[in-house]
């Protein structure tokens, strides 16, 4: 049995992503749809894994604006539902967001976003609370493992209660952290879908499914909003803890609180320090906060990437002038907490201690010192492709191709793990000048493209990934192809959705519910765009490089160059071998080599290391994935492969 | 039956680079604990934070509560080191008189090793380091137990048996074969017992 069933009342340790899923189980949810995004990508694998038990529908849509139409359809058919993404997805979904709290929802309707303070795994800082306040919907904001899961099965209650969607925002330090979860019941029952739509136009549960008469919706909607507030006003989720006068109090959500709490601890302020942990942060229980700010006149708000609660309690507390006085408050705004970068216990208690005035206990002065003297050992650890990567070789290629066209040709680079090739510049040979949002690499490519008559005459080229090119890859490409944007557009085809855990994609015959789907071709639509296509294995270098270099000399069409060659780490290879590979030490030459250390100072793979007392090249057959690609750059022909029959 | 910790919360941290097996070390650790009654936070981190680099996962064992799943500076009990260098660097900003290491001895160079901009510590440095600033510390050379048992991912299990031997923490063989049962095939399991009983084996002989 899965985990993810657990029997009620029996502790079980969920990573929070699992406790959200299981919070939406035992809500009787009926159908969940997500893209992945780290740290978001568990949730919605979990539920696929007990699809059948449970009596799901699950899906990986195409991008985050699909899923969320997805889960709105069900909600419309009066279904429970949830929509799963990281920070940045609600940017892509936030259109027909706007519009779907504008029209209202009927079976409850979660959107599940998890955010990644500090850029832990993303190219961003992303902070989607903010959506929240502007499209006028209910925030929650778990603090715990244990809240996870309950928040989450509340969620749906209140989207129902309220006919809108709900946003619950986690952060990685809850989605990836784990922790012990007592479960609750299942439901026995699931639901019938039916979709009524005869019925009044201000009618939410009979009339159509549409944002317009948009003024009075509109004020329909807001009214709802209050009565939310109520709600929250008297939501266990909200409590204060700590002395009945503190000197100061924390007003904290999320992990933060966790921090918060620690940081109390390790000062021994527990009788001087309140806490008001807020799980419901949007719209923010006005009551609740005038009953604790009455409490002292000092106020820390702790919480991570932009000050979302400071600048809200702030002007709350304005109002409330009259009745509570004034207050100091202490926060991100006057650089207590640090403005940008996750939180830790660390920095909350440093913090603490500054209001507080006292001092936190440090190790003895000489272990210190030692331990600082030790750190000076250490090497840095840099990000790279793994051995074995396709990635490193297919920048190796389109490295090659540019040197031989000698016109200082770049590449606009994309979201996946091929973005350690713009994000540590060396991984990629140094030819990956930009990265932003998924697809718009080939965006920005179609863009300089057209720089020419303005003197910039150079080959521009773009990467993706064989899930980035579905996500958002496709109007860019459309728009390259009719606005005769000549580009080199190179699909770094490893079959799956590597970065966040293999999750199937469009382009494969299997779905998240593991039923035989039918793949829709790369090749095919490009072909369709008008591209001229061809497809290469980047592990053989001469056959890539050859066609990169037409391509990328080739003045007046479209250029798509599938480069397919599967994952080091994908389940399907198993880990297995395709090559040994070894380093023959008597036809190494070393040092001596005119080749200038080629394999270890520039190839850069972790499993083909230099061995500093024979001065040569050696492969760590520990960590070497065998994909032979270094046997190919050798010079000197000293590393050899063979057929690896394991 | 709960044992007593030795203290409330215990801080461990597993650290080592990524792809080592570090977040599977540390889930059946925390199924251990959960098994035995404890309350378990684990915190780590991964996805593009771990191809090639460091990684490290934070546990909590508690009698009562929830914790920070990120352990302050300064408040590692027990470090687990499946790489040296990340041993150490997590010694330098978690270490404490008190604490106490177990480290596989196996190197994996860090890129700017291998293109000879950095230079790596030589092992004998680091074990003198370990001695000097910790209560307690082990170092054993996992990876190869692991590839004389067939398959260098094991090492982590390796160290897991390694970790119960020193009695450091309420854990058995018992609980760990309970533990891996749960999700691993038969030939897995079997293999994972075998790793378990080798790591084991490497203590006891070389402590201090």
């Amino acid at each position: 049995m899965s985990k993810l069933l657990s029997p009620t009342g029996t502790p079980v340790l969920f990573m929070g992503n699992e406790a959200i899923a299981r919070g939406a189980i035992e809500a009787g949810l009926n159908v969940a749809a997500g893209y992945p995004g780290t740290p978001s990508s568990e949730i919605i694998e979990s539920l696929a894994g007990v699809d059948r038990e449970r009596k799901l529908y699950v899906e990986w849509s195409v991008n985050e604006k699909v899923a969320l139409e997805v889960a709105a359809a069900a909600s419309f058919a009066g279904l429970r539902s949830m929509c799963v993404m990281k920070q940045n997805g609600v940017n892509v979904a936030s259109d027909f967001l706007l519009h779907l709290t504008a029209s209202g929802t009927r079976g409850g309707l979660v959107l599940v976003t998890c955010e990644d303070p500090g850029a832990l795994s993303s190219v961003n800082e992303g902070e989607s609370r903010y959506f929240a306040r502007m499209l006028e919907i209910p925030l929650l904001e778990p603090s715990s493992f244990q809240e996870a899961k309950d928040l989450t099965k509340w969620a749906f209650e209140l989207s129902e209660a309220i006919g809108n969607v709900v946003m619950l925002r986690s952060v990685t330090r809850i989605s990836h952290a784990s922790g012990n979860v007592i479960c609750g019941k299942l439901p026995a029952k699931s639901r019938k879908a039916q979709f009524d739509y005869d019925g009044p136009v201000m009618d939410s549960r009979t009339g159509p499914m549409i944002s317009t008469p948009v003024v009075a919706k509109h004020a329909l909607h807001q009214k709802k909003l209050k009565d939310v507030e109520a709600l929250f006003e008297k939501s266990p989720f909200n409590r204060y803890e700590g002395p009945a006068k503190p000197q100061l109090l924390i007003i904290t959500s999320s992990v933060c609180f966790l921090y918060a709490e620690e940081a109390i601890r390790m000062l021994s302020l527990q009788k001087r320090v309140g806490i008001l942990k807020l799980s419901c942060t949007w719209p923010l229980p006005q009551k609740l906060l005038k009953k604790c700010l009455r409490l002292t006149d000092k106020i820390l708000i702790v919480e991570e990437v932009l000050p979302f609660l400071e600048e809200n309690v702030k002007v709350l507390a304005e109002g409330m002038f009259k009745q509570i006085g004034g207050k100091t408050f202490y926060g991100k705004m006057d650089n207590t907490l640090p403005a940008v970068g996750e939180l830790n216990p660390d920095l909350v208690a440093a913090a603490l201690a500054k209001i507080m005035k006292v001092k936190y206990k440090l190790l003895p002065v000489a272990y210190t010192q030692e331990l600082q003297k030790a750190a000076t050992l250490i090497p840095v650890r840099e990000m790279t492709f793994c051995p074995g990567c396709p990635h490193r070789a297919s920048f190796w290629n389109i490295h090659n191709a540019l040197q031989l066209d000698g016109r200082e040709g770049f590449v606009c680079g994309d979201i996946g793990c091929y973005a350690m090739a713009a994000l540590s510049p060396a991984t990629g040979y140094h030819t990956v000048p930009t990265l932003h949002s998924m697809g718009s690499g080939t965006g920005l490519a179609s863009g300089f493209a057209k720089l020419d008559v303005f003197g910039m005459d150079k080959p521009v080229l773009a990467v993706c990934g064989d899930s980035t090119f579905y996500h958002a890859v496709i109007p860019a490409l459309i728009n390259a192809q009719h606005n005769r944007a000549d580009i080199t557009f190179i699909v770094l085809d490893n079959s799956g959705t590597a970065m966040t855990g293999f999750q199937p994609h469009p382009g494969l015959t299997v779905s998240a519910m593991r039923e035989s789907v039918p793949a829709v071709d790369i090749a095919g639509i490009c072909k369709a765009i008008g591209a001229n296509v061809a497809i290469s294995d980047p592990f053989n270098l001469e056959g890539t490089c050859k066609i990169l270099n037409s391509f990328v000399s080739d003045k007046g069409s479209l250029n798509v160059l599938i480069m397919r060659q599967i994952c080091a780490l994908s389940p399907e290879r198993k880990g297995k071998k395709i090559f040994d590979v070894k380093v023959n030490e008597t036809l190494c030459l070393g040092d001596s080599c005119g080749c200038n250390r080629l394999c270890t100072r520039i190839f850069r793979c972790p499993a083909l290391t230099w061995d500093r007392t024979k001065k040569k090249a050696v492969v760590d057959e520990v960590i070497c994935a065998g994909c032979g690609v270094c046997y190919s750059i050798c010079p000197q022909k000293a590393i050899t492969k063979t057929e690896a029959n394991g | 039956m709960k044992k007593q910790l030795f203290k409330d919360p215990m801080n461990v941290i597993i650290t080592g680079v990524g792809g080592q097996g570090n977040v599977l070390a540390s889930r059946v650790l925390a199924g251990m604990l959960v098994s035995a009654g404890y309350v378990v936070t684990i915190g780590e981190t991964f996805g593009m934070s771990q191809r090639g680099g460091s990684v490290m996962s934070h546990l909590r064992i508690s009698r009562e509560s929830v914790m920070s799943p990120q352990i302050p500076q300064g408040r590692a009990d027990i470090i687990v080191g499946l790489e040296p260098a990340e041993a150490l660097r997590v010694l330098t900003r978690y270490g404490n008189p008190g604490v106490v290491a177990l480290i596989n001895s196996r190197v994996v160079c860090p890129i700017g090793v291998i293109t000879g901009e950095l230079s790596y510590p030589p092992l004998a440095v680091i074990e003198s380091t370990f001695k000097k600033l910790t209560a307690q510390s082990w170092m054993i050379d996992a990876t190869s137990t692991a590839v004389e048992l067939g398959n260098p991912i094991l090492s982590n299990i390796v160290m897991i048996g390694a970790l119960e031997k020193t009695e450091l923490l309420s854990i058995s063989r018992r609980a760990f074969e309970k533990e891996i049962a749960k999700d691993m095939t038969a030939d897995k399991y079997e293999i994972n017992l075998r790793a378990f009983d080798a790591g084991a084996s490497m203590i006891g002989n070389i402590v201090d």
